[in-house]
């Protein structure tokens, strides 16, 4: 079974080593790096001009590091499970990686209220703003995500877990862009700790 | 469909197909019947990559007709500020004021509205959608061996990006506070502040609406060209065999893919700015007396942000037209492009160095000099592969048996401009020149000619060229050597004399001269340069007209190869269908450039090399 499936799947991607989406998905992946980098470069510059509030980031911030990474452990595993075609777990796993991603934006929700609370509100200065900007804008992405997680949970409630190449290609996509905003958010959290 | 393959080969280059080509099984699977099925399908809503390009074209064309207009809207102004312009009220309306003597002259709001518009749709429709989108379309799957784009639908979606960003531009033209007016770089705080112009209302929201859908198109476009060029190449297409217009868009949309979403990042600070009322650009800032209350903010940030996209833009814009015109100089001097390695190295060191030139058009906002000639340096060495490539279009064109017609006309044009224009940037690439020319005529002159109008003269070279691939017939000869001349001597005409203008330091953007005595002797010149554009103008009605008689009365395609080309796209039938080649897809044997090779005047990528040929590529 699996060695045939490995064979369409090539089949698929004709003599190429990877499949024509896949490489599509990496090369939107670098352009959204650079949306972020962009971001965190005019942080840089713009606390290096001077006039910049220095405050803590929340703790929910870094407590939710630990949700998305979560998230993407469990996906990871509802990926093996759904190439052993174990439906049961896949979908257990599918609709706790949902929960945990959907707890992550609430969670970001709160911590931002918790900027607001430590005496960091919106329009304060900057150095602020950029939280603000930088976590939203993530979890615009996170969000993206959650739609696709969400029809792939719609579609294993609906339909028996079979095992095709189209199918685990779409199951494929959805991992690498969900492990890239889980990796994003270690990136910008680790980064906001340190330019203080 | 296995009687496509059945019927007798019609070319020496389709039997080679047959017998050496690769079958894909395209035509047993009948995912193809969905691009053609109906009007709506075929010519709307198509995913088929050739109409796609047409798509592309037409539309880059009609834009290219609005922004054209408006310049000789403000080159009126310009030229003639005296003259009464009343006669264009019924389509401008209030635009036009008139005063008590009868005399309509145009409104300053609406000035800076035109030229911000010309800006913005010329760099951004015209010269990235119209030129990029159109040619990539076209020619990345026919000259690569591919049946279409690595994602058709993403492919469609990309042009309907385009098509609702322009609608949404062209929404805000009608809007009563008229369009954005703050200049097409949108700096704030003109840009940031929706009170501080009337354009900068409205205006300015539709604006940023437009451009982040234009980012957009740019992104499916360009991921699309990224992965069908290094995915769907046919067999024996290695990277260095590919055909120079491949390289030049495949470069293009990589430069795109990295610069563009620095652009959305700038525009959402920007958004943030505007209605959250952050303050990012934004810093002590006083309006009608009263401070407001944003505080700390860094206009120059935006500048940094804007111009990370805004170098490598105009590389975006040029390096396509590079492209086309080193294959059509290659083809219609029946000689192979000299230099072929060098070409792509220099397309490829211009590329990295886009990247890192940026602050060029800061030098005067105020930052470090010492920063500046970081960036002076970087700018200069732009003119090293610049240089190649111009030394290579001239060494490919010497000796060889150059065909003129339209097509290779532009091409030869295009080198002229490169050069004039490209002289100039090494000027102006200084900073302490910079401290004169900055914001003068000089610099309007400098980008108009080096990607303005060469950028033109490499579409014009592409649509001459690969317009039987695209219609099925040809355009008129006659007429578009006319257009060529009519171009080439109106074009100069125009930007020619802008030189002179601003080494007198005669600034860009100003409505009116009328309280500078210095520029008063300017009179006449700024009168010849209009009446220079209007001409100009009309020859490009000529092209229009050519254009649109050529696709329904133009000579017919009767074979495939009309100019005995090495490339793929020419060994398509004259009627390309959905898939491209009925049949196999060709497999590639030699690169593209083997022409008067061992006495042969061209010999096809799809020909095996033969035992007792020369070195081959």
């Amino acid at each position: 079974m699996d060695v045939s499936i490995e064979k369409r799947m090539q089949a698929e991607t004709r003599r190429n080593k990877i499949h024509p989406k896949k490489l599509a998905l990496w090369v939107a992946i670098v352009s959204l790096i650079m949306m972020f980098t962009a971001l965190t470069s005019a942080y840089i510059v713009r606390r290096a001009a001077g006039n910049w509030l220095e405050f803590s980031i929340p703790s929910i911030f870094y407590v939710n590091t630990l949700v998305i990474v979560a998230s993407s452990l469990t996906l990871h595993a509802a990926y093996r499970a759904f190439k052993r075609e174990a439906e049961g777990a896949y979908k257990a796993l599918l609709g706790m990686t949902f929960l945990l991603g959907t707890a992550f934006v609430i969670l970001q929700y709160f911590g931002w209220l918790q900027m607001e609370a430590d005496g960091v509100p919106l329009r304060i200065n900057p150095s602020g703003d950029f939280v603000y900007a930088i976590s939203s804008l993530h979890a615009v992405h996170v969000l993206g995500g959650l739609a696709a997680l969400g029809v792939a949970l719609a579609m294993a409630f609906a339909r028996k877990l079979r095992r095709t190449p189209a199918r685990q290609l779409r199951l494929e996509l959805t991992l690498t862009y969900w492990h890239f905003v889980d990796v994003l958010w270690i990136y910008l959290i680790v980064f906001l700790s340190l330019q203080r | 469909m296995a009687s496509a393959v059945l019927t007798a080969p019609a070319t020496r280059e389709d039997a080679l197909i047959q017998e050496l080509g690769y079958d894909d099984h395209f035509h047993e699977h009948h995912h193809g019947d969905k691009y053609q099925s109906n009007f709506i399908f075929h010519y709307i809503f198509s995913q088929d990559h050739k109409m796609i390009a047409k798509q592309f074209l037409i539309t880059g064309m009609m834009w290219a007709l609005i922004g054209a207009m408006m310049s000789l809207v403000f080159r009126m102004q310009l030229g003639f500020p005296e003259e009464s312009i009343a006669w264009m009220k019924p389509f401008l309306g209030k635009w036009i004021a008139i005063n008590s003597e009868g005399v309509g002259s145009l409104t300053q709001d609406f000035y800076y509205a035109l030229v911000t518009m010309h800006g913005t749709i010329l760099v951004f429709f015209v010269l990235t959608a119209g030129l990029s989108g159109t040619f990539s379309n076209l020619l990345i799957p026919l000259m690569i061996g591919a049946r279409d784009m690595a994602s058709p639908l993403l492919n469609m979606l990309s042009y309907w990006f385009f098509f609702i960003s322009g609608s949404v531009m062209f929404a805000s033209l009608f809007l009563s506070t008229g369009p954005f007016a703050g200049g097409w770089v949108a700096y704030p705080p003109l840009s940031a502040l929706p009170q501080a112009m009337d354009g900068s209302g409205a205006g300015m929201t539709l604006w940023t609406v437009s451009l982040v859908l234009f980012v957009v198109s740019v992104l499916l476009g360009g991921i699309n060209y990224i992965t069908t060029v290094l995915n769907l190449r046919t067999k024996g297409m290695s990277m260095w065999r590919l055909p120079l217009p491949i390289w030049a868009f495949f470069i293009t949309a990589i430069i795109g893919l990295l610069s563009f979403p620095v652009l959305t990042s700038a525009f959402f600070l920007m958004i943030l700015d505007r209605s959250v009322g952050t303050s990012f650009y934004l810093s002590d800032i006083y309006i009608g007396g009263q401070a407001l209350d944003h505080v700390g903010g860094s206009p120059i940030l935006y500048q940094h942000l804007f111009w990370f996209l805004g170098h490598p833009e105009v590389y975006i814009i040029i390096l396509p037209a590079m492209g086309i015109v080193s294959e059509v100089l290659s083809v219609h001097s029946r000689k192979p492009i000299f230099g072929y390695k060098a070409m792509v190295f220099s397309i490829l060191a211009i590329a990295f160095l886009s990247f890192i030139v940026w602050a060029h058009h800061m030098f005067m906002s105020g930052v470090n000099p010492f920063i500046s000639n970081f960036f002076v340096i970087f700018t200069l060495i732009i003119a090293v592969p610049s240089a190649v490539k111009v030394f290579n279009w001239i060494a490919t064109l010497y000796g060889g048996n150059i065909r003129f017609n339209p097509a290779s006309l532009f091409g030869i044009g295009f080198v002229s401009m490169f050069i004039s224009g490209g002289l100039t940037g090494i000027w102006l690439g200084n900073s302490t020149l910079d401290i004169q020319l900055h914001d003068t005529y000089f610099v309007v002159a400098h980008f108009h000619i080096v990607m303005g109008v060469a950028a033109f003269f490499g579409m014009f070279a592409g649509v001459y060229h690969w317009f039987p691939k695209l219609y099925g017939r040809f355009m008129n000869e006659t007429l578009g050597k006319l257009h060529f001349w009519g171009t080439l001597i109106g074009a100069y005409a125009v930007f020619w004399p802008m030189h002179y203008l601003g080494m007198a330091g005669v600034p860009r953007r100003y409505y009116s001269f009328d309280a500078f005595q210095a520029f008063g002797h300017f009179d006449n010149l700024n009168k010849f340069i209009t009446i220079a554009a209007i001409i100009t103008f009309g020859f490009q009605i000529l092209f229009v007209i050519n254009f649109f008689y050529s696709i329904w009365r133009g000579r017919k395609l009767t074979e495939r190869n009309p100019y005995n080309a090495n490339t793929l796209e020419w060994t398509t039938p004259v009627e390309v269908g959905h898939g491209n080649w009925p049949g196999k897809l060709p497999t590639v044997q030699r690169w593209a450039y083997d022409y008067g090779k061992d006495g042969r005047e061209f010999i096809s990528q799809v020909e095996p090399v033969g035992e007792n040929e020369s070195v081959a590529h």
